[in-house]
């Protein structure tokens, strides 16, 4: 596929991680945060456990931490969110540090804090270790409708023309003299949002009718790679497996 | 409440009410492939392509709103009015997919309430009130844009309200008062809608303007003559 080259969450080197194939670790990732979810916010060690296991995978993927810790921030409003909770939720309080804390407020906090970011890093840990393009090979292979699949290679393919058509017309309106004000050009920058579209449109129409006329029809042919063995599928699911087991016994103390 | 718009976290509202939002979502999108299915043809498919990565782009764009709130466009009006409702409700899951799995952008368990509300609500109640509003209003581009501009605030405070009923039903968050999140959610995504409107309005009168066999809604039927009327 000629789209999503390099994107900014992949970390592109090699790993046992990085050669598992793409459909068990979209299993994995999302097995293991749907498990972390139903996971009772009470067991705080449950969650120390997850955090262990993602860090094993971490070091097998071998990411860096601080490379995952800079990507991480993307919850961060999430987090300030949940740090008001304790300050608003009603009910029973408790004392500390001379402030009123309300017991529910900090439960859910934790709840969204602790789940929330084990969730973002075994995302992140899924983007770092497969190409976009390798993502939809999986979600093909895990019998995703041939619909979403197609669509979701043609946003992947358009968001490049989208980008690169973008900072043509940046460079044409620079050229002439535009400076960026803030509401005095709104009319400008809604106008030159539809201009954008209709010229990445047309440029997108020309891609896909030179597609047809190669003989695209429907699907992209699959060069290499190759559907998961049952050991692959193994490994992976270990993680879900293992955090099922947490799960399970956190849920059951 | 949420800041990151309506991306839904983990662990916001409860597993029960993520598991029966999920199957609601499932059941829709299983509709939407099957009818979707007939309708991405050669002219579609590409167009579905873009409006995704339209609506990914645009998501991205966050606005400030009120200290400590920002929100970001959804983009179900505009796949809405350029794709029609089936392929348009897929092109924004999509977009919440990739964002789930890619940049843990929405939590992978909140998935089917993102879903439900951008895409689902998002796309099908504005698909209503913009067939309504064409059929009404006579077929110029000051109508088209004001279609486009009032389906997009539904389609956003509908999303808004989406969240509003499964936080009533399944809110994992504290007692913080479901009268106050409701009024500061819809508040709020009334102020994003308006910036929605905008964006949508623009785009779909270009597209609408220059090449209006793209435009869904429109359903292959130009605008009537009045370009060069109020030329003239």
């Amino acid at each position: 596929m000629g789209a999503g080259h390099a994107h900014l969450l992949h970390l592109p080197h090699d790993s046992a991680v990085h050669r598992l194939p793409p459909e068990v670790k979209i299993a994995a990732s999302v097995g293991f945060t749907l498990l972390v979810v139903l996971t009772p916010r009470e067991a705080m060690w449950a969650f120390g456990v997850y955090a262990l296991l993602l860090a094993i995978v971490v070091a097998a993927a071998r990411v860096r931490p601080g490379w995952l810790l800079r990507r991480v921030v993307i919850e961060l409003p999430f987090v300030l969110i949940a740090l008001l909770l304790p300050f608003f939720g009603g009910g029973e309080t408790v004392h500390w540090l001379g402030l009123n804390l309300s017991v529910t407020g900090l439960y859910g906090a934790w709840n969204i804090a602790a789940k929330g970011t084990l969730g973002v890093v075994s995302s992140l840990l899924l983007a770092a270790t497969t190409p976009v393009n390798d993502l939809l090979t999986g979600l093909d292979r895990l019998r995703c409708p041939r619909v979403m699949t197609q669509i979701a290679g043609f946003m992947l393919r358009y968001g490049q023309v989208l980008g690169e058509e973008a900072a043509r017309m940046r460079v044409a309106r620079l050229s002439r003299g535009y400076e960026q004000r803030f509401l005095w050009q709104l009319r400008a920058w809604a106008t030159g949002a539809g201009a954008l579209f209709l010229r990445a449109f047309e440029r997108g129409e020309r891609v896909y009718v030179a597609m047809l006329s190669r003989g695209y029809a429907g699907v992209m042919p699959r060069l290499g790679g190759r559907p998961a063995r049952p050991a692959e599928w193994a490994a992976a699911l270990t993680l879900p497996a293992v955090t099922g087991a947490v799960a399970l016994a956190a849920a059951l103390t | 409440m949420d800041t990151v718009a309506m991306h839904i976290s983990n662990g916001i509202v409860g597993p029960g009410t993520s598991g029966v939002f999920a199957a609601i979502a499932l059941a829709a999108l299983a509709v939407c492939v099957l009818r979707g299915r007939r309708d991405l043809d050669d002219r579609l498919a590409p167009m579905a392509g873009l409006v995704a990565a339209f609506i990914f782009a645009v998501q991205m764009l966050n606005f400030w709103v009120l200290p400590g709130v920002s929100g970001h466009l959804l983009g179900g009006a505009l796949a809405a009015m350029l794709v029609g409702p089936w392929i348009g409700a897929l092109c924004v899951s999509i977009v919440l997919i990739v964002q789930a799995l890619v940049f843990a952008d929405g939590g992978v368990s909140a998935i089917g309430l993102n879903i439900t509300n951008m895409a689902v609500i998002g796309t099908f109640l504005t698909y209503g009130v913009l067939t309504l509003l064409l059929k009404v209003l006579p077929r110029k581009p000051g109508a088209i844009a004001a279609t486009a501009f009032v389906a997009a605030i539904v389609s956003v405070v509908g999303g808004a309200s989406g969240f509003v009923l499964e936080y009533a039903l399944g809110g994992e968050v504290g007692d913080i008062s479901l009268g106050k999140a409701a009024g500061l959610m819809i508040g709020v995504h009334v102020l994003i809608g308006i910036g929605e409107g905008l964006i949508t309005a623009a785009t779909v009168l270009a597209v609408a303007k220059v090449r209006p066999d793209l435009v869904y809604a429109l359903r292959g039927r130009a605008l009537a003559p009045v370009a060069q009327e109020s030329a003239a």
